[in-house]
Order: C-alpha cells, then sequence, then structure tokens
C-alpha cells in the first residue's frame, strides 16, 4: 500500500424523506407545518420515521494510485457517496480527508451552455470543472480531436446531434487532470464505438499511478479497469476486495434479489427506450422450466416493452451467458442473421439453444439491446439460470471430474485411422 | 525521530465533516476562483444577448427608454425639480447605477435557483454563482455610460475631475447588489416565494431612491433615515462626479457605506451558512 490518497472514517448522511418528496418548500408550506408541529406539540421535528440514512457509517482508505470500483444497486448509496467526496453536499456525521487535487465528474456536460459554441462550451466547462484557462487552452486541440467535432467547433452546441455533444462534454472532463478522480455513470450513453474510446482514455488514465474512483454498473469496465471494488447495499459497505470477489458478491446478491421482476430492476444502463421487463427458460413444449438439463432444447424468451411510439430499427439483441466472470458464450440476434430486425410496442424474442451446453452450475445471463448503434437496455445479472446435469452424450459421462460447471459442452465424434508406417 | 516521523505525514488537502456551526468567511476561495468568475460573468453576458436582433442594443436601449418615460412623466408632466440640471441628464446619472444595480439584484438574488443543474453536479465556491450575477451587469453600464457621455455632449456639459470617483459609487451600487444577492439567493432556494417578491422589492427600492426625483425633495428631518438606503450614497455619488452638482454629503456616504458593509458581512455569513444544504434542496 502506498500513501493514502482518501481516508473515509464513518461516513454518515441523512436525508429527511419530506423534503426529498417534495423538492421544495413555499413559505406558507413552512408556515402550515410549524404550525402543526406547535398545535401536535411534537417538540424533535427529525423524528426518524421521516428520514433515510443514504450512508451509514462507511469506513475505507484508498491509497495513491488504486483505480476503485463502486458498485451496488441503485438507492444503495453511491451516488451520495461521490456527491460527499466531491464536496457538493456535507455529511451527516464522520469524516473525510482528501489527500491531492481533486475533480470530479458526476455527469457529462456539466456547465454545458446549449447558446454557446462548441469552442465556447470548452472553456466554460472546464473551468467549472476545475481547470484553469491556461491548461484549458494548451489542450485545446486535444480535446477537439478527441471529440472529432473540429468542423464544428464555432457550432453552438444546440445544433449538434447528440452524439456530437456527448463526445464533446466527454472529452473536456476526460481530459482533467486532477490527482484523485471521482467519475459516476457516465459512459452509460453514447454509441458504442465512442464507448470504447472512453474506455481507452480511462484506461490510460489509470495506468498513469492517478487514483480513481468510479461507480458503474458495467460489471465488465469494472474487472477490466479497477484494481478494487467496493460493494455498497443500503447505505453500508458490505463487500470490499478484489474486483472478482466483490463482483461475485454482488451478481449472487442482486440475481437472488431481482425475484421482484426484472422490470422494475434500476440497476441497468441504457437509453431505456426499449427494455426487457422479463427473461423466461421454456422448454421445447413452451412450458416454463426453472431447472434446465444439460442437453435438452432450451428456449429463453426475453420480453420487451418499447417506450416509445415508435419502431426502433436496426436492432440487436444479446444474451450472454456467464459464470464466475468468464462468459461462456453469447447468443445474439445479428451473428446468427443478416435480416433487419426492427422492434415496436410489447413483444418477446425467443433465442432457441438446440442442445443446452452447459454442466451443471449457477450461471447469469446478462441482456442487451441496441437500436442503430445506441444502447437502449443492458442488464448486468438479469436473471440466473440453474442448470441440472444431464446425459449431454448419451454416454451418461459429461466431463473429467472437478470440471463441473468449468466448461462448455460440445457435440463431437472421434474416427480411428491407420497410416501405413 | 519522533519529530522527523511526524513531519513525514502530510496534512489531508481537504477535510469534509459535517456542516460547521462556527461562522468564517472564506475569501480565499474567491480570489482561487477568480478565473470561474471570469467565465461565469462572460456566460452570462454571452449567453443574454446572443439570439436577440439588436444585441448588446438592449442594454443601451433600457435606461435611454426610461429616462425619455422620465423627463416626460416625472419632469415635464409633474414638474418634478433637477436642482437647475436638464431633467434628462439628471434623470440619465441616476439610471446609470440604478439599472446596474436593478439588475444585478434581480439576477443574483435568483441566479442559486437557475443554476441549481451546476450546484448538485460539481463544487465550487457556492459564492461564485451570485457574485458572477451580481457583477455580469457592469458590463451593459459601461455601454450604456458611453451614451451618456454623448449627452454630456448635446448638452454642453464639461466634465469634471469627480468623474475620476466615479468607480468609487459604481462599486457602491455592486456591492449594495452583491449583498443583496447572498441575502435572496439561499432564500429563493428555500423559498420560491421569494423570486416573486423581488421585481416588486427592486420597484419599491427605486422610488425609495433619489432616481427621478432629488434629494433636497426630502424633508431635513428624513435625510439620515432616507440615506440607510445604501443607493442614495451611489446615486448622488454619481450625480456628483457627472455632473459636479452639490458636493457630495459625506455624512449620507458614510452611512451608506457602514449600511453596505454591514448587509454584505451579514449576507456573506448567511450564505455561507445556507451553501452546505443547497445542493439537497434546490
Amino acid at each position: 500500500m502506498g500513501d493514502v490518497a482518501l481516508r473515509v472514517e464513518n461516513l454518515s448522511k441523512q436525508y429527511q424523506i419530506a423534503a426529498v418528496q417534495r423538492r421544495y418548500d413555499t413559505l406558507r408550506d413552512q408556515l402550515m407545518d410549524g404550525l402543526k408541529l406547535v398545535l401536535r406539540r411534537t417538540g424533535q421535528p427529525q423524528a426518524g420515521a421521516d428520514t433515510i440514512w443514504a450512508l451509514k457509517g462507511v469506513s475505507f482508505e484508498i491509497a495513491q494510485g488504486e483505480v476503485v470500483g463502486i458498485i451496488g444497486r441503485n438507492g444503495a448509496g453511491k451516488s451520495t457517496l461521490l456527491k460527499i467526496l466531491s464536496r457538493i453536499t456535507k455529511p451527516t456525521a464522520g469524516r473525510a480527508e482528501i489527500y491531492g487535487r481533486m475533480g470530479s465528474l458526476l455527469e457529462v456536460g456539466t456547465g454545458f451552455d446549449r447558446e454557446l459554441s462548441g469552442r465556447e462550451n470548452i472553456y466554460l466547462s472546464g473551468a467549472i470543472l476545475g481547470m484553469k484557462k491556461a491548461e484549458i487552452t494548451k489542450k485545446f486541440d486535444e480535446i477537439v480531436a478527441f471529440a472529432e467535432v473540429e468542423k464544428f467547433v464555432d457550432t453552438p452546441v444546440k445544433r449538434y446531434s447528440s452524439g456530437m455533444y456527448l463526445r464533446l462534454a466527454f472529452a473536456v472532463a476526460a481530459h482533467l487532470e486532477p490527482e484523485i478522480l471521482l467519475v459516476d455513470e457516465v459512459l452509460a450513453v453514447g454509441d458504442a464505438s465512442f464507448q470504447k474510446k472512453c474506455l481507452g482514455k480511462m484506461g490510460e488514465v489509470s495506468h498513469t499511478g492517478r487514483t480513481i474512483l468510479f461507480v458503474s454498473h458495467n460489471m465488465a469496465m469494472i474487472q477490466h479497469l479497477c484494481t478494487r471494488a467496493i460493494f455498497f447495499n443500503q447505505g453500508i459497505v458490505r463487500a470490499d476486495g478484489s474486483p472478482r470477489q466483490v463482483i461475485d458478491t454482488y451478481l449472487a446478491e442482486t440475481v437472488t434479489l431481482s425475484k421482484t421482476g426484472l422490470e422494475e430492476r434500476t440497476d441497468r444502463s441504457g437509453a431505456g427506450g426499449i427494455i426487457i421487463t422479463a427473461i423466461e427458460a421454456l422448454d421445447n413444449k413452451g412450458k416454463p422450466c426453472p431447472n434446465p438439463v444439460t442437453g435438452q432444447e432450451l428456449i429463453l424468451r426475453m420480453h420487451y416493452q418499447c417506450r416509445l411510439p415508435k419502431v426502433f430499427l436496426n436492432c440487436r439483441v444479446s444474451l450472454s451467458v456467464h459464470k464466475d466472470e468468464h462468459v461462456y458464450f453469447l447468443l445474439s440476434t445479428e451473428l446468427v442473421s443478416r435480416q433487419q430486425l426492427n422492434l415496436k410496442g410489447i413483444g418477446y424474442l425467443d433465442f432457441v439453444i438446440p442442445d443446452l451446453p452447459l454442466s451443471a452450475g449457477e450461471y447469469y445471463l446478462n441482456s442487451f439491446i441496441e437500436s442503430n448503434k445506441i444502447i437502449e437496455d443492458w442488464v448486468i445479472g438479469a436473471a440466473m439460470l440453474s442448470i441440472v446435469d444431464g446425459d449431454y452424450f448419451g454416454t451418461g459421462r459429461n466431463y473429467p471430474e472437478g470440471w463441473q460447471g468449468r466448461c462448455v459442452l460440445v457435440k463431437h465424434h472421434w474416427a480411428l485411422g491407420e497410416e501405413d508406417g | 525521530m519522533g519529530r522527523s516521523a511526524e513531519i513525514m505525514i502530510p496534512a489531508p488537502n481537504v477535510v469534509i465533516q459535517p456542516s460547521e456551526t462556527l461562522l468564517h468567511l472564506d475569501l480565499g476561495a474567491i480570489w482561487q476562483y477568480r478565473e470561474l468568475l471570469y467565465f461565469l460573468v462572460w456566460r452570462d453576458v454571452k449567453v443574454r444577448y446572443k439570439q436577440t436582433a439588436i444585441g448588446i442594443g438592449w442594454t443601451i436601449l433600457q435606461p435611454l427608454m426610461t429616462m425619455v418615460l422620465f423627463t416626460i412623466v416625472f419632469g415635464n408632466f409633474a414638474q418634478i425639480p433637477s436642482d437647475g440640471m436638464p431633467y434628462p441628464v439628471f434623470a440619465y446619472a441616476a439610471l446609470l447605477p440604478w439599472t446596474c444595480f436593478a439588475a444585478a439584484v434581480g439576477r443574483s438574488g435568483t441566479s442559486l435557483v437557475g443554476n441549481a443543474n451546476l450546484i448538485s453536479k460539481v463544487y465550487f465556491p457556492r459564492l461564485m454563482i451570485p457574485l458572477a450575477a451580481a457583477v455580469a451587469p457592469m458590463v451593459d453600464f459601461l455601454f450604456s455610460f458611453v451614451i451618456f457621455l454623448g449627452l454630456m455632449g448635446w448638452f454642453s456639459i464639461a466634465p469634471t475631475w469627480g468623474m475620476l470617483a466615479l468607480p468609487l459609487f459604481l462599486i457602491l451600487a455592486v456591492m449594495t447588489a452583491i449583498a443583496m444577492g447572498l441575502w435572496l439567493a439561499p432564500l429563493n432556494v428555500k423559498y420560491r416565494d421569494v423570486g416573486h417578491t423581488i421585481p416588486f422589492l427592486i420597484q419599491f427600492w427605486m422610488y425609495a431612491s433619489p432616481v427621478a426625483y432629488p434629494v433636497s425633495l426630502v424633508p431635513e428631518q428624513w435625510r439620515l433615515i432616507y440615506s440607510l438606503n445604501p443607493m442614495v450614497g451611489a446615486i448622488e455619488g454619481f450625480r456628483w462626479a457627472l455632473l459636479g452638482h452639490a458636493s457630495p454629503d459625506f455624512t449620507v456616504m458614510a452611512v451608506s457605506a457602514v449600511m453596505v458593509v454591514a448587509l454584505l458581512v451579514g449576507g456573506m455569513l448567511y450564505f455561507q451558512r445556507m451553501e452546505q444544504t443547497f445542493a439537497d434542496v434546490v
């Protein structure tokens, strides 16, 4: 462990639910509330029933150069933590010490003004994010090149496409050079190729010895970029350690918790124009199949719902099967057919696996939909498959001992030949 | 050895703790973030005139039209005295600081609510927001001041050395506006009613200031109370510096200055106490 970059001790934040719901008070409301209080003779307006703890006694220490992923379902306290650390809001109790210059990136396009040109916005947003004017001038060309908006620097950003806008906004933020960087889930939108570019930039940043704290629902990204992960649940640290371990704990809890239904899950990324509302496992007769057997014909039915009254063109729907951070295989519409897929309204899409090649064990499914290269919905651990061993090869033997749950089965045969020698 | 070990432990750059009850003024932060202040003012000015047909012309038209209106209504119909000056110049000299002040109070009073998205997404001293909003109208002031020089030529009024003191009186007016902004902006975050009150407050304030009439019209025994309004000092100062009319009343100036400092310090303390909850409430 190197020098400490960030020390958090017993940090807690309490919110008043009433205030959260009403957003702002009018003087009349306040007066009426005051009057009611007096009439009821309740001396303590801060009664426990109206408050929630967004963070409850959180402690951890981050060394310089660590890249830490913060995971957890929505409302687990991740964003509150970032808001406190970036000094946007004050904690109710506890303390945090920050060693070094800190920058935070809680949304894409902080401080952008739609009336101003790209050039003007680079300066404005840069200054708001904490850059000096000279620093921005020095990096100006680099930012413009990264965002690929060279031709439009002097056009008001309100005339930009949403993709250009996001690229420029991210480019400004990506060129911040603080010693400690706080990043909230800002990469959830945008087209796939730009996401890849951002990932590359983040990776570059993480190799320069900078300390990064990074909230994301994208487990692959956490696994790829982070040296450590912290899992928050209901305002407390649930797990803290290597990304693999922590992601496992997270997925195990999340998928078990999500029996309430995929539709209500909030830990998803994407534009949200179409969402996957449920995933079902069915047998070849269309009957629900809670425990699929190795080798059987399995239908994975993805129920979708378009939330906008339009046709989503050029869709790609996919489902990947994971276990212990390994991808076992990918089912994807564009891999098996060249036919254009357009979605509208409510419906379902079946993936048919003629002979299920998985050995016994628990697997996670990640669901993904994009339309015209824009990610609409992406859920990590959208469902769990609990597979029971079956006779895949018809020989009673599927794999060597110790390979259970760690291999994919492939239909094959063998033949013997003789060579003249 | 123990000593050197102690030295090796670096102090944290920032310590985050629950709201401090201790009152303190963090003036260093303003200096540290001066570039941001510049950019916020620059944005205000740019955005305001970006899509208007006559752009910066509005800054000139506004006081000019008011002057014409005042000249007709107060100067001609009501025959309000103007201490021997041509009424248009008399009114315009007061409208210069007044327009600036009214815009500054209006904009800074609603500035926090208007920048809610910034407040909830990024940290910088919150003071920058009302400060920038209050300072931005000074840019407009420069343009309307040029028009004033034209007016002086038209009415053949020779400039005096007193004009050099003009920045002082402008600062007095802007400081008053900043102080009001520091009180109004946090109040508006908490109670949106305040936003509706501001235009009325400004209108009321204008009649309590010698914009359309001279101070000499105010009965002697009320003068001291009257000059508790810092804009009295600022406007009188402007008239003296620009038109050389009657030397300034130093009692009035002193009372105004003391008032501004009191409002400003109180506003700062109030603002810094309230700013810790902005992000949760706005």
